[in-house]
C-alpha cells in the first residue's frame, strides 16, 4: 500500500469536517474522490498531502509516517495539484513549472539537465510546450490548470494528488490528463465532480457524504442508481455494457 | 374579468368578497381594503367568486391574516379552491419571521464579558507576535548554520523596497522637520537673545528622538502594509500552501528576508533623517537668525553629546522588529477573501505605528531613569 490513512479527523470548531476516514491506496493505482460540494474533499486531500495536521488519526505514504518527515522530503515523493492556486507574481509559463524541480535541487546547485528534461516533458505531457514563455497573467483558467499539472509532474513524485483537476478544462483536456495521469507509473488520488470522468478512468472510487465514506470499491460496483439518488439526491440511469466494465451514467430530468 | 372587492359589515365583524382575476396592478387597493378590515375586528375573506389569485393578492392575504392575529381577531378564508388555498399556504410559509434580534440591555455582566474576552483576545495576539518572532530567530539561527538555505535575492531585493525607494520621503520628511524646529524654536529663543541655542534645540530633539521616530512612523505606514498585503494575497491565492507542497518553508522564504531587511535599513534611514534634518536646521537657522554654517557646524560639534545620537540609533533595531512582525503576522492571518486583506492592512499599519510610539516611550522612561 503507497498510502495508508488511519481514522482521520478534522474539523473546525465543533464541525466535524472529516469524521473518522480511513483508507488505503495501492501502487500505481488511481484512486477516485467523490462527493457533493462540501462533503470533505478537498479537506481530506489536504490532509493526506500534509497541508493540514488531523486531530485524530495519521496518514503513511509510502511506508512513512506523514507527521514525521521533512516537507522537502516528502515533497521529493509527493505532489499536489491545488483547486485554485494563483499568483500576482509576473512568472512564465516555464518558471512555474521550474518550481517543481524545487525539491529536489541542493540549495546553490545548478540547472542541471535532468531537470530541464523533466520539464519539458512535463510541458509536452500537458501540451503547453509551445506557450512555455508566456506569462502567468495571460493564461486562461484551463491554461492555468494545465501549467500546475505540469508544475507537479517535473516533481516526478511518486503519489499525486489531484483536487479537480479538470476544473475549467476543455472536454479534450479533460480526457487527456486524466488518462495521462491514469498511465503514468504513479499512485494518485483525484478528487473529481464528473462522475462519468470517475468512471472512466478512476481504479477505485471512494463516495465521501459529510464528512464520512459511504462507498469504496470499482466504479462499477460504487457508482449505482441508488448511491447516486442517496448521496447526490439525483435521478440517474446507469448502464453497463458488460459485467464490471466502466458504468456509464445518464442523468435524468425531475 | 377586472378583480373587485365588496366589505359588508355584518355582526360578526367585516365581510370582504373578492372577485375576478387578480393581477399585482390590483394590490395596492385589495391590500389596503384587507389591512384597515384586519385592525378593525374579525374579517371573513370570501374567495367564493375569484377567477384566478396572484401571489400579490395571497400575499396581501396573509399579511392581513398575520396582522388581524397580532390585533387579536381571527381571519376566516372562505370558498377558496384549491390552487388558490394551495398559493396562500406557501406564502405564508414563505412570509418572512420578524427580526426578533434585540439590543441586549446594558449589564455590568455583559461589560466585563466584553473586557475579558478582548483582554484574552490581545494576550493571544500578543502571544502569537512572538510565535513569529520565535520563528524568525529560530529560521535566522537556522540559516547562519546552514548559508546555502538563505536566500539573499530576496534580502536584497527588500532591501532595496524597504530602504532605498524609502529614502526621498524620509528624506524630504526629515528635513522639513529640520526647519520648522529651527523656525519655532528662533521665535522663542529671540525673545531672550539666546538664537544660538536652536542649534542645540535642532540637534537635541533630531538625534535622539524625532529623525528615528519619525523615520519609524513613515516606514511603518508604508512598509508594514506592504508586507501584509504581500503575504495576505499570497495566502488567500493558496500560493502558501502550493510552497509547502513544495517543500520551501514559508517562514524562510517571506519572514525572515522581510524582517531581516528592514532591521538593517531602519537604522540607514534614521541616519538619512538626522542628517537631512541637520541640513534642514541649519539653513533655515542661517536664513531666519543669520547663524552661519561655520558656526552651526562648532556648536554642533562642541555642544552635543555623541549619546544623544546613540540614544536615537539604538532604538532602531527594535522599532524595525515590531513594524516587520507586525506586518509578517497580519498577512498571516488573512482569511480567503479580499475584505479580510483589506481589513488587516489597515490593522498592520495602525498596530505598527502605535508599538512604535509605545516602545519610544518606553525608552524614553529607561533613559531617564538610568540618566543618559
Amino acid at each position: 500500500m503507497t498510502v495508508i490513512a488511519q481514522n482521520l479527523v478534522w474539523g473546525v470548531r465543533r464541525k466535524g469536517i472529516v469524521n473518522d476516514v480511513s483508507l488505503s491506496v495501492a501502487r500505481g493505482e488511481t484512486l477516485g474522490l467523490i462527493g457533493p460540494n462540501g462533503s470533505g474533499k478537498s479537506s481530506l486531500l489536504r490532509l493526506l498531502s500534509g497541508l493540514k495536521s488531523p486531530q485524530s488519526g495519521r496518514v503513511e505514504i509510502l511506508g512513512q509516517d506523514i507527521a514525521r518527515v521533512s516537507r522537502k522530503a516528502l515533497a521529493r515523493q509527493v505532489a499536489f495539484v491545488q483547486q485554485n492556486a494563483g499568483t500576482d507574481t509576473n512568472v512564465a509559463v516555464r518558471d512555474v513549472v521550474r518550481l517543481g524541480r524545487t525539491p529536489h535541487r541542493a540549495a546553490l546547485a545548478g540547472w542541471t539537465a535532468e531537470d530541464e528534461r523533466a520539464v519539458s516533458t512535463a510541458l509536452e505531457q500537458v501540451d503547453m510546450t509551445d506557450r512555455r514563455a508566456q506569462p502567468w497573467q495571460t493564461l486562461s483558467g484551463g491554461e492555468r490548470q494545465r501549467v500546475h499539472i505540469a508544475r507537479a509532474l517535473a516533481q516526478c513524485p511518486r503519489v499525486m494528488f489531484l483536487d479537480e483537476p479538470t476544473n475549467h478544462l476543455d472536454i479534450h483536456h479533460q480526457i487527456e490528463i486524466l488518462r495521462m495521469v491514469r498511465g503514468l507509473d504513479m499512485t494518485s488520488v483525484i478528487a473529481l465532480h464528473d462522475l462519468n470522468l470517475a468512471a472512466m478512468f478512476c481504479d477505485r472510487i471512494v463516495v465521501l457524504q459529510a464528512g464520512t465514506v459511504v462507498a469504496c470499491g470499482p466504479p462499477a460496483e460504487v457508482l449505482t442508481q441508488a448511491l447516486l439518488r442517496e448521496v447526490f439526491r439525483v435521478r440517474a440511469e446507469v448502464s453497463l455494457d458488460a459485467p464490471l466494465t466502466q458504468p456509464h451514467i445518464r442523468f435524468l430530468a425531475a | 374579468m377586472p378583480a373587485t372587492v365588496t366589505t359588508d359589515q355584518t355582526d360578526d365583524g367585516s365581510v370582504l368578497r373578492l372577485g375576478g382575476a387578480f393581477a399585482l396592478a390590483d394590490l395596492t387597493g385589495l391590500h389596503k381594503a384587507l389591512m384597515r378590515a384586519a385592525a378593525a375586528g374579525p374579517v371573513t375573506v370570501d374567495l367564493t367568486e375569484v377567477t384566478r389569485l396572484d401571489t400579490a393578492a395571497a400575499w396581501a392575504i396573509a399579511e392581513a391574516e398575520k396582522a388581524a392575529q397580532s390585533a387579536g381577531h381571527a381571519l376566516h378564508l372562505e370558498g377558496a379552491d384549491e390552487g388558490a388555498a394551495a398559493l396562500i399556504d406557501t406564502v405564508r410559509a414563505a412570509l418572512p419571521d420578524p427580526d426578533t434580534q434585540t439590543k441586549p440591555a446594558f449589564s455590568l455582566l455583559h461589560w466585563l464579558d466584553g473586557f475579558g474576552r478582548s483582554v484574552a483576545a490581545g494576550g493571544v495576539f500578543l502571544s502569537q507576535l512572538l510565535g513569529i518572532l520565535g520563528v524568525f530567530i529560530a529560521r535566522l539561527g537556522r540559516s547562519v548554520l546552514h548559508p546555502s538555505e538563505f536566500r539573499l535575492t530576496s534580502l536584497v531585493h527588500h532591501c532595496q523596497e524597504v530602504g532605498l525607494k524609502a529614502v526621498p520621503i524620509v528624506a524630504l520628511m526629515a528635513f522639513l522637520i529640520g526647519v520648522v524646529l529651527a523656525f519655532q524654536g528662533a521665535a522663542q529663543l529671540r525673545q531672550f537673545g539666546a538664537e544660538v541655542f536652536v542649534v542645540d534645540l535642532i540637534a537635541v530633539s533630531i538625534l535622539r528622538e524625532l529623525g528615528i521616530l519619525l523615520t519609524a512612523i513613515i516606514v511603518a505606514g508604508r512598509t508594514a502594509s506592504a508586507f501584509t498585503a504581500a503575504i495576505g494575497s499570497m495566502k488567500m491565492r493558496e500560493e502558501i500552501d502550493a510552497m509547502r507542497t513544495l517543500g520551501i518553508d514559508p517562514a524562510t522564504a517571506l519572514i525572515v528576508p522581510r524582517v531581516l531587511a528592514l532591521l538593517l535599513m531602519l537604522p540607514i534611514l534614521g541616519m538619512i533623517a538626522n542628517a537631512t534634518g541637520l541640513f534642514g536646521g541649519a539653513l533655515m537657522s542661517w536664513i531666519e537668525l543669520g547663524i552661519s554654517p561655520g558656526l552651526f557646524v562648532t556648536r554642533l560639534v562642541e555642544n552635543t553629546d555623541v549619546s544623544h545620537l546613540m540614544v536615537g540609533t539604538i532604538k532602531a533595531p527594535f522599532f524595525a522588529i515590531v513594524i516587520g512582525i507586525v506586518g509578517c503576522h497580519a498577512g498571516l492571518q488573512v482569511g480567503n477573501n479580499a475584505e479580510s486583506l483589506g481589513r488587516q492592512t489597515s490593522a498592520a499599519v495602525v498596530t505598527a505605528i502605535f508599538s512604535v510610539i509605545v516602545i519610544d516611550a518606553l525608552f524614553s522612561v529607561f533613559f531617564a531613569q538610568v540618566g543618559i
